[in-house]
């Protein structure tokens, strides 16, 4: 019988048949902890009594979700960290480094890697084909100290992708269509697959926008193949010997196919306070935003910089809209300035923060005031999320952000592009 | 390890009950300061689940509880709480193995048929549920048997403690 993505990669990595439904434990290659949740996770590995990390090189500590810190107690929790890794060697990327799910999918994930992390969106890595996914601090601590984990095998569906994105219409508009058509639990304990012809023209910075969000409809993992774009990426990123081609078999047993033409998508929002409250742009237009946010491990990259600089070159934001840009890495940051988008982007009055998490989860970088609304390029709206119950978020692409910066307002991004 | 059979009050809460909703991210400076944060437990949207709940109570949720991010801390603050086990019709992945790895116990079923204030008795090893108030009999969902032997250890950490590996 024929092996999805899913089935391959866990096929592979536990030494056996795995088929969906099946509970197999599997080899890790790579586990990571950021810093809010890294604490816990240490204090848990510590206790389990293990002592040493199975694999020291595979095991990173990232501080970037309160980079630079706002606080005396998440200074300390960096202090924590930082003598962690001194102690037992695994690898840390200081506060400016970037977001974890960036510097994984730039420096590490590989085609049928598998990589935990305690984060959700460590999904991410599932644009490189690697089964990449969330878990909590107990999990990866044992994975810390055992160098595998236990999964359940999913059922996978594939997201059958056809035709090209019209004139101001980006993956992130897709991924959040999609949400609005699988639901908010709609693919829990599943494999979100990606397919199709449309993925010849897809670039790694429109997957990892992709994959990112596959745990906003429930899925373990967001799974794309390892083909020529993932081979040129891994190029590009100097591990081009890491590449190795992955894809489903042709008779691969899917439990639900959802094709989706591009052609026919238009610019999406979601709508506060769930991230499956999808409209389309046209229907929200003209709401008042007090802040714009470009950037975090879902659009905080290259081309998202781009297409925003573009659309706010050589114009200002409104004067009652604040614009926070946020680089997802260093690289990012680097790059964008050596392409004018940085130059474009202060200019029409934005404020730069530190590659990092910033404003996304509501500790420092962008608090919302009561009432506030903010325009965001992240994965979450919930209630509280930006640290203020009282705020709204919605979540758009960085087109839908720029133009709304402008005018104020929210706008649909065609009309600046 | 659990009680095999609990008994104690529901309190209920609505759909889709995220992490963040459970213990907000603005408090993420507590987290090295469990006491502290627990405080802060369903703060926006049950504000007054806090002082309601009493040791045993059982925490009973609609669909999707616990999306959303993968913070340990969530289940941590209910099991804090005083809470004997989580009830809901569905919970998000990562909520539901890191409540388990807590060694609280987790039951998928129809909580439409509880309603707040009801008494409930658990049978965790035949996974039924009898509401006293109603008279009604609920059954729930199996999970996988490597979840009930992590649950049986009280947890993920008092599991890996003892048998070093995994078993399936």
């Amino acid at each position: 019988m024929g092996k999805t993505l899913a089935e391959k990669i866990l096929s592979l990595k536990s030494h056996g048949e795995a088929e969906a439904g099946d509970v197999v434990i599997a080899d890790v290659d790579l586990a990571f902890v950021q810093d809010t949740t890294g604490p816990l996770t240490i204090r848990q590995f510590k206790e389990s009594g293990f002592g040493a990390l199975a694999k020291p090189q595979q095991t990173i500590i990232f501080l970037d979700h309160a980079a630079p810190s706002p606080a005396q107690q998440l200074s300390n929790d960096h202090i924590l960290l930082r003598r962690f890794a001194e102690e037992t060697g695994c690898r840390i990327y200081e506060v400016g480094e970037g977001i974890c799910h960036q510097l994984v999918a730039e420096n590490f994930a590989n085609p049928g890697d598998i990589i935990v992390g305690a984060d959700s969106h460590t999904v991410t890595g599932g644009a490189l084909g690697a089964f990449a996914t969330g878990m909590g601090s107990s999990d990866v601590a044992v994975a810390l100290a055992l160098g595998k984990t236990w999964f359940r095998v999913p059922e996978s569906f594939l997201i059958d992708l056809k035709g090209v994105f019209t004139r101001g219409v980006y993956a992130k508009d897709l991924i959040l269509y999609l949400i609005s058509q699988i639901g908010a639990d709609g693919a829990n304990y599943k494999a979100l697959e990606f397919g199709g012809e449309a993925l010849a023209q897809m670039t790694m910075s429109q997957r990892l926008t992709i994959a990112n969000m596959a745990v906003e409809a429930g899925a373990k993992v967001g799974l794309f193949p390892g083909d020529k774009i993932t081979q040129d990426f891994l190029m590009e990123y100097g591990r081009g010997d890491n590449y190795k081609p992955l894809y489903p078999d042709t008779a691969a047993n899917y439990e639900k196919v959802i094709p989706v033409n591009l052609d026919q998508l238009e610019p999406m929002l979601s709508l506060p306070h769930a991230v499956d409250n999808v409209r389309p742009v046209t229907r929200v237009k003209g709401v008042k935003i007090q802040q714009a946010f470009i950037g975090t491990c879902t659009n905080g990259r290259l081309e998202d910089l781009a297409v925003a600089a573009e659309i706010l070159k050589g114009k200002k934001r409104h004067p009652g809209t604040r614009l926070l840009i946020a680089p997802a890495s260093r690289q990012v940051l680097i790059r964008a300035i050596e392409k004018g988008y940085i130059q474009s982007l202060i200019e029409a009055g934005a404020a730069i923060l530190p590659p990092g998490c910033a404003a996304c989860l509501g500790l420092h970088q962008g608090v919302l005031g009561d009432g506030e609304v903010c325009l965001s390029t992240a994965n979450r709206n919930f209630k509280g999320r930006m640290g203020n119950p009282e705020a709204m978020i919605y979540l758009a692409s960085p087109a839908t952000a720029a133009a709304s910066a402008i005018r104020g307002e929210i706008t649909d991004p065609r009309e600046f592009t | 390890m659990p009680d095999l059979v609990l008994k104690g009050k529901a309190i209920k809460l609505g759909d889709n009950i995220s992490t963040d909703d459970i213990i907000p991210g603005r408090f993420a400076h507590l987290r090295s300061n469990l006491p502290e944060l627990a405080r802060h437990i369903l703060e926006d949207t049950a504000p007054e689940f806090a002082s309601r709940v009493k040791s045993g109570d059982f925490l009973v949720a609609g669909k999707n509880l616990g999306l959303g991010s993968s913070r340990e801390h969530a289940p941590v603050v209910i099991k804090m709480s005083g809470v004997g086990a989580i009830l809901a019709k569905s919970a998000a992945r990562i909520f539901f193995r890191n409540a388990i790895n807590q060694g609280l116990p987790v039951l998928l079923c129809d909580t439409d048929k509880i309603s707040d204030g009801d008494e409930l008795e658990i049978n965790l090893t035949g996974g039924m549920i009898v509401n006293l108030t109603s008279g009604f009999t609920l059954s729930c969902s199996k999970m996988p048997p490597i979840m009930s032997a992590i649950l049986k250890e009280g947890g993920l950490i008092p599991y890996i403690q003892k048998h070093r590996d995994f078993k399936l």
